[in-house]
């Protein structure tokens, strides 16, 4: 009860930043929006969607899949920055429960995640995509992209806690991009060399997006001849996210109440 | 005294082959002031850090309001309040913000955060910029922010780790000032410091740390007198000499060393003050263009009581690889020192 309380209330330190500083929502959104632009219009034209389809309608799920996993670089930061200056040492004085600090920043990511994902989706919607299997499935994805964005930000706060300084967040928190882009977010992967078509087939993003694509209806759910990820896309995110859940969520609580000791 | 409200048997921290703490002891009283004073590296936030609880000790033992901090930090996080060497704030959040939030993670709930933190912004005077973002604060009102959201709670102790470090000296008055209303209110406050000026206006007691040992301990005015301080005084010409050094040794008991028209005075223990030796070289016809009287600095401390200086390479606390001075090289340093006036 305490762990959710004072939860809440780290959950509502990171919204009140949000009020603050309403251009950091529209900075979550301008990556995608290149995105949108430069896939959708100026490679989008040169890719050929698996079993045909719109190449725009193919992209926006990866879209909103994309911005989930960028929850891990600015939960990074989040946490590195906290820790460089000092509000982690005054969290860890407090009789604050060990557990909320890390409960705190994920929840924060994933409410603003939801947000970030009403707008995008709205600007789905403008660019002419859209969700075919009804408000049921449409909701089930919603569900799946928070569900991936949490599993992302606990991940991301991990990373945060073990990092030695702000700056090496800084540095690394763009490498999440490239790793966004070996999936089959942007271009189909049955068209790739057989161990990169591995690798991006396995990559946890990849079986989100198809998830997503296969709830919304969208082309391109599963790729011809693909690995299992992909043919059960949904169980396999599932899977993903309990296990990185599993892994991370005692990571992150057992590195933050005993860091430095 | 009373029996210590924190008291520290043998304190031993290791970072690798380092040795930060080398058994410490302390035993800080009720109510008072408690001044750690050390150069770079010599182990004040270490011992800060294990009595917060946020570091557990090598060896030894630590109980901070009667509580073991290793066998019962959750009691000790109730009893305290920490201000370290950061403004642990949130920038992007105002002052009150903070102070609300931090409240309520110090399970004051939601009302009680809010009355707490507005009582303590009115108290310290920060109201006008308390529904300002922090980033916008100076240098000394995120100390003041930073200290009162360390006093949400009304701790018994409170650790505050070199409060004043970077600060004009304007600010610097208004923590010590904080400080002082606090004690006077019953807190017990244990403060780490490069300043001897400032463990001699705020603390009681003093413990001198080098390389993670207590090397001397007592209230300020006592260590000062081990140490002394130094009384220069410039004459207008060479027939004022005469009469200047008969006056310095009357009045401080020490032996004048000339250097052409200056006179310097080690003084063991109480200096005269400025007004006063000025009235009485000036009755003794004395014709006078400068006195000072140089008051014992962290430096004179610990040459005094180390043979070294306390600049940042000098006593680095073994991270700048410094070779250590052998005993001898100290002890000719210390004599050095003891017959500078007579030497000079
Ligand atoms: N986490 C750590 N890992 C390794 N060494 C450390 C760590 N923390 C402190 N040290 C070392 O322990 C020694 C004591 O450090 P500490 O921070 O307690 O000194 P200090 O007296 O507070 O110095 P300063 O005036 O610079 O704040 C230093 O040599 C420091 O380098
Ligand atoms: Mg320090």
């Amino acid at each position: 009860m305490i762990v959710l309380a004072d939860g809440l209330t780290l959950v509502q330190r990171k919204l009140l930043h949000l009020r603050h500083q309403p251009g950091t929502l529209v900075a979550m959104l301008v990556m995608p929006a290149v995105m949108v632009v430069l896939f959708g219009f100026v490679f989008g034209s040169a890719i050929k969607v698996p079993g045909g389809g719109n190449y725009r309608e193919y992209l926006m799920p990866g879209l909103f899949v994309m911005t989930g996993m960028f929850a891990l670089s600015s939960a990074m930061v989040d946490v590195a920055a906290d820790q460089g200056r000092g509000v982690t040492d005054r969290l860890r004085s407090m009789p604050t429960a060990r557990a909320a600090v890390p409960v705190g920043q994920t929840g924060a990511d994933t409410v603003t995640g939801l947000i970030g994902l009403l707008i995008l989706l709205a600007s789905g919607l403008a660019f002419g995509w859209r969700a075919h299997h009804g408000l049921g499935h449409a909701l089930g994805a919603v569900g799946v992209l928070l569900l991936f964005r949490c599993t992302m930000s606990w991940v991301g706060t991990y990373l945060g806690l073990i990092m030695p300084s702000e700056q090496t967040a800084d540095a690394l928190a763009p490498l999440t991009l490239p790793l966004s882009m070996l999936s089959n977010a942007f271009v189909p992967t049955d068209g790739m060399p057989g161990w990169l078509r591995v690798v991006c087939e396995g990559n946890p993003i990849s079986a989100a997006v198809a998830a997503c694509r296969s709830l919304f209806g969208n082309p391109g759910a599963t790729a011809a001849g693909g690995s299992w990820p992909l043919a059960h896309p949904l169980a396999a995110t599932l899977l993903w996210s309990a296990l990185l859940l599993a892994v991370f969520v005692p990571l992150s609580v057992r590195r933050f109440t005993r860091a430095g000791l | 005294m009373d029996s210590p409200i924190v008291s520290v048997h043998g304190l031993r921290k290791r970072y690798g082959d380092l040795e930060a703490l080398a058994g410490l002891d302390l035993a800080v009283a009720p109510g008072t002031v408690y001044g750690l004073l050390g150069p770079n590296g010599a182990g004040k936030s270490t011992v800060v850090r294990i009595l917060s609880t946020l570091t557990r000790a090598t060896a030894g033992q630590a109980t901070v309001a009667g509580h073991d901090v290793a066998a019962r930090p959750d009691a000790v996080r109730e009893a305290i309040g920490l201000a370290g060497q950061h403004a642990a704030v949130d920038e992007k959040l105002t002052g009150r913000e903070n102070l609300r939030i931090f409240g309520r993670l110090a399970r004051l709930g939601r009302r009680g955060a809010r009355r707490r933190a507005d009582d303590l912004l009115e108290r310290f005077e920060l109201t006008e910029a308390a529904d300002r973002l922090v980033s916008t604060y100076s240098g000394g009102m995120r100390r003041r922010v930073d200290l009162i959201a360390s006093l949400l709670r009304a701790p018994a102790v409170l650790f505050l780790d070199e409060p004043t470090t970077g600060l004009d000296p304007r600010s610097r008055l208004d923590i010590w000032a904080i400080v002082r209303e606090l004690v006077a209110e019953g807190t017990t406050v244990l403060l780490t410091t490069q300043y001897l000026d400032e463990a001699d206006h705020l603390a009681s007691a003093v413990a001198v740390i080098d390389h993670g040992r207590v090397i001397a301990e007592g209230s300020p005015a006592e260590l000062k007198a081990r140490i002394g301080s130094h009384v220069d005084v410039e004459v207008g010409g060479e027939a004022d000499l005469a009469g200047a050094v008969a006056v310095l040794e009357r009045l401080t008991g020490g032996r004048p060393a000339v250097e052409d028209l200056r006179i310097v005075t080690g003084v063991p223990g109480r200096a005269p003050s400025v007004p006063q030796l000025v009235r009485e070289l000036d009755a003794a016809g004395v014709v006078v263009q400068d006195v000072g009287v140089r008051r014992p600095s962290l430096d004179d401390v610990f040459l005094t009581l180390t043979g070294r200086t306390a600049g940042t390479g000098g006593a680095g606390g073994g991270t700048t690889g410094t070779p250590q001075d052998g005993p001898e090289a100290q002890k000719a340093r210390r004599r050095e020192r003891s017959t500078e006036g007579a030497t000079a």
